[in-house]
């Protein structure tokens, strides 16, 4: 086969050696490059869980209930978000827009509780400053929220071009990839949630003491 | 980024006219050829390469007396700091980034990378954050607590002041060039090979590329985080590494290591590509055991994640944990020291032809095999623990990444650069370069062993006069400077063969792999036809078929001729516009991490233009509409 003369638009279509959209190679070779900036800031509150000196403890802050409710709304949003591609996929735009805006106000609910997750912590002094638990906390968790937000933007930026007509069945391809990237940062909450709520939420005063005293 | 390709087409408003024109300063900033991205990359990273040596130098004046006083201490803090850190990031990574940008899409047969804007914005950012970091050299602060960062020493109880900031956001900014780069190679390699090209009919170069861009996407990530809690530490007030707060400094350790250990394979792994490019070339015969090579790559790639403790020997983790990495430190030997085997086979019985890049990669060959094999004996934890941070380490690291990297990269400039600029490098001046090259560097870190084993510790800034260390340091200085002089012996040769004009044809060195079979330099397109490919070498079985059929010796004349470019209809290539937006989003990075040290505007600044970069870039088409000619 000879390619001379074949248009080359880079990236654009799928005319390559693996049958695979060179965007979407790149998409899931950007979320494995995630993974391990995730999964390092995951090793590092496992590091230090239990190692604060001081509080507040996890057991004074965190409120499993509220952010199930939060956890809940953005796992739901997946599904909205697979719902979103397939009528795209088959056209029927009003369903697809209806099911876009569904997953961008899900993502608001989430980041809204987030916000108000992290006031409430700063109101009863749990800070990044505070102690282990709170740096370790805040970054993981506000560098998620980073990447809803994101998320968020990136799909409103889509569905005013399902308004202006410019994203179609035929490019479904850029809300599929918006789409992984949300499931990814969904995938991580599952992780944070299990990790950061769940098992840490008893956490208190070190068990054996604090642990820089407890060789003494 | 998405682009957005639909019956309408979706475009913010331009501030500024999309460049168009193939010539001038706006082509430059625009462009998203990949080898003018190459050539930029090498230029840029050439200059830092002569800063750093600067600084080695400086180094070196300090250390050759005893009681030298000619460099603060405060001073001599930072220059090896940022010696290291420049050599490492902004040097020899960036330097084989200019052969990836060059020779990968020549090397698979395709007209550009998967990503042309992508791969702009990684030379920008690069390029705007080794400016970011150098920055703190006009503000007198520097930084200073060595390129590895270790808390407590670069906390900011106890190194207060801008300098490890500057240096851990710089490093930041150029992760985020680094994993782009990254990405963009991944997805080039795995999507745009020629037809016919299987991965394993790639060239070893293509391959450790791949293997190389994988532990960069991996790696850099890590580095990221440990950038971040640092910042957050001393920005901040996060507690990350304050053991104050319970924070634990050997945590820095970890995380730095468990990035800095692949680190060490994506500096190698790009210098040993190179080599099995040029071995076979001038041995004239195939490389010896492509597979185990290649293999041997993919397996160094993964186990240099189950080393880095042998980092941290002296710590105190234990001997479980001691003895379990210096199992898997020496095991990483193993797949190395099949590639040098692999190498000296390839040599065996071949009609070796001395050019200068030959040269250097027969130097390499010898030189990282000093250098693995003393790093053979730190895997060693007890021998390990004579070792820690004294010179002895030095001389290592210095035989692996100058005397193994550094050679190698020599060594691909002269290979490849009549196929980079159309003229030849003059071989004379070539050879002599070499050898200067060799017997400063043998005289500057060779001495390092026993004036490690000696007990002289890295990181001093004078020693008493009373050791025995002193004309050991002086040969390194001397040493210093001729390596000093034989890089200046390159830059003449550059311009001498500049001025000569020797011209090179498409294939000077009568070579084997696809970026030969095209005229020299490149035309902006590449390859006139897209190559079919059938063999590994494919260009030099096309070459001499007869060797196919079993003729032990190719015949005088070659049955494939370079690309003919002289009648080519160039409206029917299409190829990406210029684009300015990689440009704006690498100048916003660097301003919003600058912001992060003096105020929020300018973060603030810095993000509005990423954001803006960013929307512009996803609504641009590749092509302005009025250029397409259907």
């Amino acid at each position: 086969m000879s390619n001379q003369g074949v248009t080359v638009h880079h990236g654009e279509e799928i005319n390559n050696s693996t049958g695979v959209s060179n965007k979407k190679l790149l998409m899931w070779a950007f979320l494995g490059s995630d993974v391990m900036f995730f999964g390092t800031f995951i090793g590092t509150f496992m590091a230090y869980r239990n190692k604060s000196l001081n509080g507040p403890y996890p057991e004074d802050t965190l409120d499993i209930p509220i952010t199930s409710v939060s956890t809940f709304v953005l796992l739901m949003s997946s599904l909205g978000v697979v719902l979103a591609v397939h009528y795209l996929k088959e056209s029927k735009m009003g369903l697809a827009k209806f099911w876009l805006i569904l997953v961008i106000i899900m993502g608001m609910i989430f980041m809204g509780f987030q916000v108000y997750e992290f006031t409430h912590f700063a109101h009863i002094g749990m800070t990044p400053q505070a102690n282990l638990f709170g740096s370790t906390f805040f970054t993981l968790t506000s560098l998620h929220g980073a990447h809803v937000s994101l998320g968020i933007l990136w799909l409103i930026f889509l569905l005013y071009n399902e308004y202006k007509g410019n994203l179609t069945s035929e490019n479904a391809i850029d809300l599929e990839l918006a789409g992984l990237y949300w499931h990814f940062v969904d995938i991580v909450w599952i992780i944070i949630f299990a990790l950061l709520y769940l098992i840490t939420a008893g956490d208190g005063v070190p068990p054996g003491g604090l642990p820089w005293t407890a060789g003494h | 980024m998405s682009s957005i390709l639909g019956p309408k087409q979706f475009q913010i408003p331009r501030i500024f006219p999309r460049p168009m024109s193939h010539s001038g300063i706006w082509y430059w900033l625009g462009t998203v050829d990949h080898k003018k991205i190459g050539t930029m990359y090498g230029i840029v990273s050439f200059f830092w390469f002569i800063m750093g040596g600067i600084e080695a130098l400086l180094i070196r004046v300090q250390l050759s007396q005893a009681e030298n006083d000619i460099i603060s201490p405060e001073l001599y803090n930072q220059l090896f700091t940022m010696h290291g850190t420049t050599m490492v990031f902004l040097v020899v990574m960036p330097l084989s980034a200019a052969f990836f940008n060059w020779l990968i899409p020549l090397q698979i047969g395709a007209r550009d990378v998967a990503f042309p804007r992508l791969n702009a914005l990684s030379l920008w950012v690069f390029i705007f954050g080794s400016i970011l970091m150098n920055i703190s050299w006009f503000t007198g602060e520097a930084p200073n607590g060595g390129w590895f960062g270790y808390p407590p020493n670069s906390t900011i109880q106890f190194n207060p002041g801008n300098g490890m900031t500057f240096w851990v956001l710089g490093l930041n900014v150029l992760g985020v060039a680094s994993i782009a780069a990254g990405l963009n190679f991944i997805v080039t390699i795995i999507n745009m090979r020629a037809p016919g090209m299987t991965m394993m009919r790639m060239p070893v170069f293509t391959w450790m590329t791949f293997i190389t861009s994988i532990l960069i996407v991996l790696a850099l990530p890590i580095l990221g985080v440990a950038g971040i809690q640092m910042t957050g530490d001393r920005v901040y007030g996060t507690n990350f590494f304050n053991s104050e707060a319970g924070g634990d400094p050997i945590f820095w350790q970890h995380i730095f290591w468990l990035f800095g250990h692949p680190e060490v394979y994506i500096l190698i792994l790009p210098a040993m590509g190179i080599v099995s490019e040029i071995l076979p070339t001038f041995a004239r015969k195939p490389l010896f055991g492509y597979t185990f090579i290649v293999f041997s790559g993919a397996i160094i790639g993964f186990m240099g994640w189950f080393v880095w403790s042998h980092h941290m020997f002296t710590v105190g983790l234990g001997p479980a944990a001691n003895t379990a990495f210096t199992l898997s430190t020496m095991l990483i030997a193993i797949p190395t020291g099949v590639k040098i085997f692999n190498w000296l086979a390839t040599l065996w019985g071949g009609s070796i032809k001395f050019t200068t890049a030959m040269l250097f990669s027969i130097g390499f060959i010898a030189m990282f095999t000093i250098g693995g094999l003393s790093g053979v004996t730190h895997a060693v934890s007890p021998s390990d623990a004579q070792q820690q941070d004294t010179y002895y380490v030095v001389a290592h690291f210095h035989y692996v990444l100058f005397g193994g990297a550094i050679f190698a990269i020599f060594g691909g400039l002269y290979f490849w650069w009549p196929k980079f600029t159309g003229y030849m490098l003059n071989e004379r001046l070539g050879i002599l370069n070499f050898i200067i090259m060799m017997i400063g560097f043998n005289l500057q870190f060779a001495p390092m062993h026993w004036l490690g084993l000696d007990g002289m510790p890295r990181r001093i800034y004078t020693y008493a006069e009373n050791m025995g260390w002193e004309l050991s340091n002086l040969a390194a200085t001397v040493g210093g400077f001729l390596i000093a002089f034989s890089v200046l012996i390159f830059i003449i040769n550059v311009f001498i063969s500049r001025r000569n004009k020797k011209l090179a044809s498409g294939d000077p060195w009568d070579a084997r792999t696809l970026e030969w079979s095209i005229s020299s330099p490149p035309p902006h397109y590449n390859f006139v036809n897209i190559p079919q490919v059938e063999h590994i070498d494919d260009w030099w079985y096309k070459k001499y078929p007869e060797l196919l059929e079993g003729s032990p010796k190719q015949t005088k004349s070659a049955k494939a001729t370079v690309e003919d470019t002289s009648n080519v209809d160039e409206s029917k290539i299409h190829l990406p516009d210029l684009s300015y937006y990689p440009l704006f989003v690498g100048i916003g990075l660097s301003i919003a991490a600058l912001g992060v040290i003096y105020s929020y505007a300018l973060v603030t600044i810095g993000l509005i233009l990423v954001f803006w970069g960013c929307i512009g870039w996803s609504t641009e088409p590749v092509n302005e509409p009025h250029e397409k000619h259907h």
